[in-house]
């Protein structure tokens, strides 16, 4: 029973203008980017692109900081994305494959752990990486970003590997491979996709983060582009055009990186909320 | 989940030893702030101690009573719990609409959608705070321009942080939009499982579209509702970073939710006991979200 024909293409039509709506503020953040200062500031607003100029990405990069910023930005969302996959598979692999005593209290931890805000416990934080000397650094950064990337990673990964049939690996083992060579030759493959969805999501997630850096990194240099938009915004007061610039330089690699993957992250998330 | 756990009872070491790594990092990185925070919060921690490295003095409850007795400290629980109420509801409304209306489109328009969706998950919160505000500028911002189109509506030049009621709409509308794709791709992820054949069963025996939705559609995404809705509520309930840039970093007294009071009271007063005590106050209220959100996720089964 299809829907009749018209019904359909009002259904359509809808969905285009939801689809307007919803991306109007990323096409009007773009716009702005690459629109001369004059045009900016002209009403009543232009919609459409009329002599665009990369002047604003110009005057964006060339701030003080961006460079540094976005290396930093990079290191610390590689490294999070690095340890947190080593660890979460790990413990992925244990909460999928096996029966142990403790593993209800394990989940309980992993699901509660997400919903401690985060913003509530910075200055505990802040006193613990200075005990351990690694306050003003990435690595003290990306230790902490563990504690909200990990719980998502194991939990993504375990519906990724419990959907790997364990017949497979018992196959392999059977064949003389031992666990850690059933592991690597039969899983690992498999769950290339899943670890892909995971290091974006992880890796997205410590591109976001805000208010930690904030406080746990002081020197300019090493903190990350979100700092250094938020900065703009004060230094540059109303220049929209720089600000809106910066806004697109900071989401174009996160967006790149969800268009590629986004499709395993929904078909996680379907695991991960159904399965458990 | 695994196919027959009775095999692997030899090695009983070895799922240990797996999940040590996380357990270990999330004890280090959590679980010893999260003591420290409680102690804090028993304390008087001034600058002085935090720089000085000194024991700060003990003040016993005197924190708790202080915030508890405070009109100001249920005031910002209050609205903390009526804009977290308002955003949920939004959020999943709006996602299941979104939801519901990509089945039906043609699988290029879903395409689109899914495009715009995606685009708009993938903002940073301070990416979509910027634009926000740019949308919404006192003297350039398109929206003002937009609305005043309409007849007897004049916008220009109007503030709309002015009126922390309508500050708070322009905040909510950057909350509701962050999160909006991730409850209309899970919800549109669970629509999927849904076999065609049920809600054309139901169809044939005369229900209505609404009726068809009601029993069918509706049960059968249940669980992912029940789930993200829980979600979106811890989430929303601890929002901090959408308000903290929407004011410049100096948020007003009207603008207070429970994070940005913690974080003021630590940050910008240095009461940091204060700050303590008012997350740890927020955590205990989140709890019981954390209670329906963990009882929903072991009644979905395979969780034991």
């Amino acid at each position: 029973m299809r829907p009749p024909k018209r019904r359909g293409r009002r259904l359509d039509a809808l969905g285009l203008l939801v689809a307007a709506v919803l991306g109007f503020p990323v096409y009007w953040m773009v716009l702005t980017a690459f629109r001369p200062a004059t045009d900016i500031l002209s009403l009543p607003p232009e919609f459409w692109p009329s002599d665009p100029t990369l002047a604003n990405f110009t005057r964006a990069m060339g701030t003080e900081t961006f460079w540094a910023n976005a290396r930093s930005s990079a290191v610390i969302g590689l490294g999070t994305v690095a340890v947190s996959l080593l660890v979460g598979t790990l413990a992925a692999f244990a909460l999928a494959r096996f029966r142990f005593a403790g593993r209800k209290a394990f989940v309980v931890v992993i699901l509660t752990v997400q919903m401690i805000p985060l913003a509530a416990l910075v200055i505990p934080v802040y006193l613990l990486l200075n005990d351990a000397g690694l306050t003003d650094s990435l690595v003290g950064v990306i230790i902490v970003y563990l504690v909200f990337t990990l719980p998502f990673a194991v939990w993504m990964l375990q519906g990724f590997i419990a959907a790997i049939p364990v017949e497979l690996e018992e196959a392999a083992m059977v064949d003389g491979c031992g666990r850690l060579g059933a592991f690597v030759r039969v899983v690992l493959p498999l769950l290339g996709p899943g670890l892909v969805a995971t290091s974006v999501f992880a890796m997205v997630q410590a591109w976001n983060e805000y208010v930690l850096v904030y406080v746990l990194l002081s020197t300019p240099e090493k903190q990350t582009l979100s700092i250094w938009l938020v900065s703009f915004q004060t230094s540059f007061g109303t220049d929209y055009g720089g600000l809106m610039a910066g806004a697109t330089l900071t989401a174009l690699p996160v967006v790149v990186f969800f268009l590629a993957v986004h499709r395993k992250i929904a078909a996680g998330l379907a695991v991960g909320a159904v399965k458990g | 989940m695994s196919g027959d756990p009775g095999a692997r009872r030899r090695r009983p070491l070895l799922p240990y030893l797996l999940i040590a790594p996380s357990f270990l990092a999330l004890l280090a990185v959590l679980g010893y702030p999260l003591a420290d925070m409680v102690t804090l919060s028993f304390q008087d921690m001034t600058r002085k101690e935090l720089f000085s490295g000194e024991q700060p003095p003990w003040a016993g409850l005197e924190q708790f009573r202080t915030i508890l007795s405070d009109g100001f400290f249920w005031t910002v629980v209050a609205r903390t719990a009526a804009f977290t109420a308002v955003c949920v509801t939004l959020t999943m409304a709006c996602g299941l609409l979104v939801a519901l209306l990509m089945r039906g489109t043609s699988p290029w328009v879903r395409a689109v959608i899914a495009a715009v969706l995606v685009a708009v998950w993938a903002m940073p919160v301070m990416v979509a705070a910027a634009v926000f505000r740019w949308l919404f500028d006192a003297d350039y911002g398109v929206v003002n321009w937009l609305l005043s189109r309409l007849p007897g509506v004049d916008l220009a030049r109007h503030n709309w942080f002015t009126d922390p009621w309508q500050g708070f709409a322009v905040i909510t509308a950057v909350v509701v939009w962050g999160a909006l794709p991730f409850a209309a791709v899970s919800l549109h992820a669970a629509l999927t499982q849904i076999p065609p054949e049920l809600e054309e069963a139901a169809r044939i025996d005369g229900a209505r579209p609404a009726q068809v939705f009601r029993y069918v559609t509706f049960p059968a995404v249940k669980p992912v509702f029940v789930t993200v809705t829980t979600l979106m509520a811890i989430w929303d309930f601890g929002v901090f970073n959408q308000i903290w840039l929407m004011r410049g970093g100096q948020p007003e007294r009207e603008y207070y939710l429970l994070g940005v009071y913690s974080f003021i009271e630590s940050f910008a007063v240095n009461r940091y006991s204060t700050g303590a005590a008012i997350a740890l106050v927020t955590i205990v209220l989140l709890l019981g979200g954390a209670v329906v959100y963990l009882r929903q996720m072991f009644r979905l089964g395979e969780v034991e």
